[in-house]
């Protein structure tokens, strides 16, 4: 036996960005903007959804709901009259806590691209993971909360950086929490400087409007990150 | 703890350019931008590995360092920790240069010596 040196230079993540790609060919083919929600579990992701599937205008909405286990979210959503597909990632070892693009791959065929405009899908709730999968969305949107601390940017970076466009969800508690929104808008510049953010809550429906706006301009205009 | 994900996918690329051969080494590039927890993909690289050619391998860590460049005043720097705002001119509009890696490097495999197979392996390495 010998030991022989093979120059490989290969992105890690090369398997999942092939496939990412693949899904992002039959978002474009049918037309489909297709939005990645992020965040962690309980910021309000599948609330903000709510807020807004059966709201906007011209556009007709599918979701593709990610979760370890079961459909409650789905659920939720379905009653609204909105076409959604479930994938649960808990018979895959080692994916479990993130949606991938394959796992987006094999719910593809299962989704009613050409009956949709717009597909919103909700990552599974982690700070971390999702932000490195790609599952062949044109844009990133993430969901923080004023109730996990105002160091949260600080601390996941990864995430933070991820996104095209952070809801700062649960305004409506600001009052009866330590939060300092000012110092959290801070430490998100200092780690993702400019990008856009909307204060809202997804409770009382403060804020809605230019969320609603934002999917609105998303799902019309073309792709321009395409 | 996105380790076992990246540590799964790096027995993979391993395993697709092994060609079945047992692995011995897998040298891996990592950005410090990725927020990999070095001793954490250690820990989920030799789990991952088990039932895979990269049983019992070493996993090499190189840790690539933070550099951003900004395209206002073209300074590059290396970033210790956040903000990513330029220091030189507080431009916002900053990209990395490096610190975004995230790629196996390298492999070594054991193979059986042959004429044959050395003269491949020179063509290899």
């Amino acid at each position: 036996m010998h030991r022989t040196h093979v120059k490989v230079l290969e992105d890690v993540l090369d398997a999942n960005g092939t496939i990412a790609r693949a899904n992002r060919a039959d978002f474009d083919r049918e037309g489909v903007t297709v939005i990645n929600l992020m965040g962690s579990p309980g910021a309000g992701k599948t609330t903000v959804l709510e807020r807004v599937v059966g709201d906007l205008p011209g556009v007709r909405v599918g979701v593709l709901e990610g979760d370890v286990r079961g459909s409650f979210d789905a659920e939720r959503i379905a009653s609204l009259h909105v076409p959604v597909t479930q994938i649960n990632t808990d018979p895959s070892f080692g994916g479990e806590c993130h949606l991938d693009a394959n796992m987006v791959r094999s719910a593809v065929p299962s989704l009613p691209l050409r009956e949709i405009d717009l597909l919103l899908i909700e990552n599974v709730g982690n700070l971390v993971c999702p932000a490195e999968f790609h599952v062949g969305e044109h844009e990133r949107v993430m969901v923080s909360s004023v109730t996990e601390g105002e160091d949260k940017p600080l601390k996941y970076p990864l995430m933070f950086r991820a996104c095209e466009l952070v809801l700062v969800n649960k305004v409506d508690l600001l009052a009866h929490l330590d939060f300092d929104l000012d110092k959290f808008l801070y430490h998100l510049d200092a780690v993702h400087p400019g990008v856009a953010h909307i204060e809202l809550s997804a409770k009382t429906g403060e804020g809605v409007e230019p969320w609603r706006d934002w999917l609105l301009g998303a799902a019309t205009h073309e792709h321009v990150h395409a | 703890m996105h380790e076992l994900s990246i540590a799964s996918a790096i027995v993979a690329t391993a395993e697709r350019h092994a060609g079945g051969s047992p692995v011995a080494v897998v040298r891996v590039r990592v950005g410090r931008l990725r927020q990999v927890v070095p001793d954490s993909l250690q820990f989920c690289f030799g789990m991952v590995a088990r039932d895979s050619v990269c049983a019992g391998a070493r996993l090499e860590l190189e840790v690539v360092p933070a550099v951003l460049r900004c395209a206002a005043c073209e300074h590059e720097w290396e970033l210790e920790e956040p903000p990513f705002w330029c220091p030189e001119c507080a431009g916002s509009e900053v990209a990395a240069v490096r610190g975004e890696e995230l790629e196996v490097e390298s492999i070594e495999i054991e193979t059986v010596t042959s004429t044959a197979e050395e003269g491949l392996c020179i063509g290899r390495t």
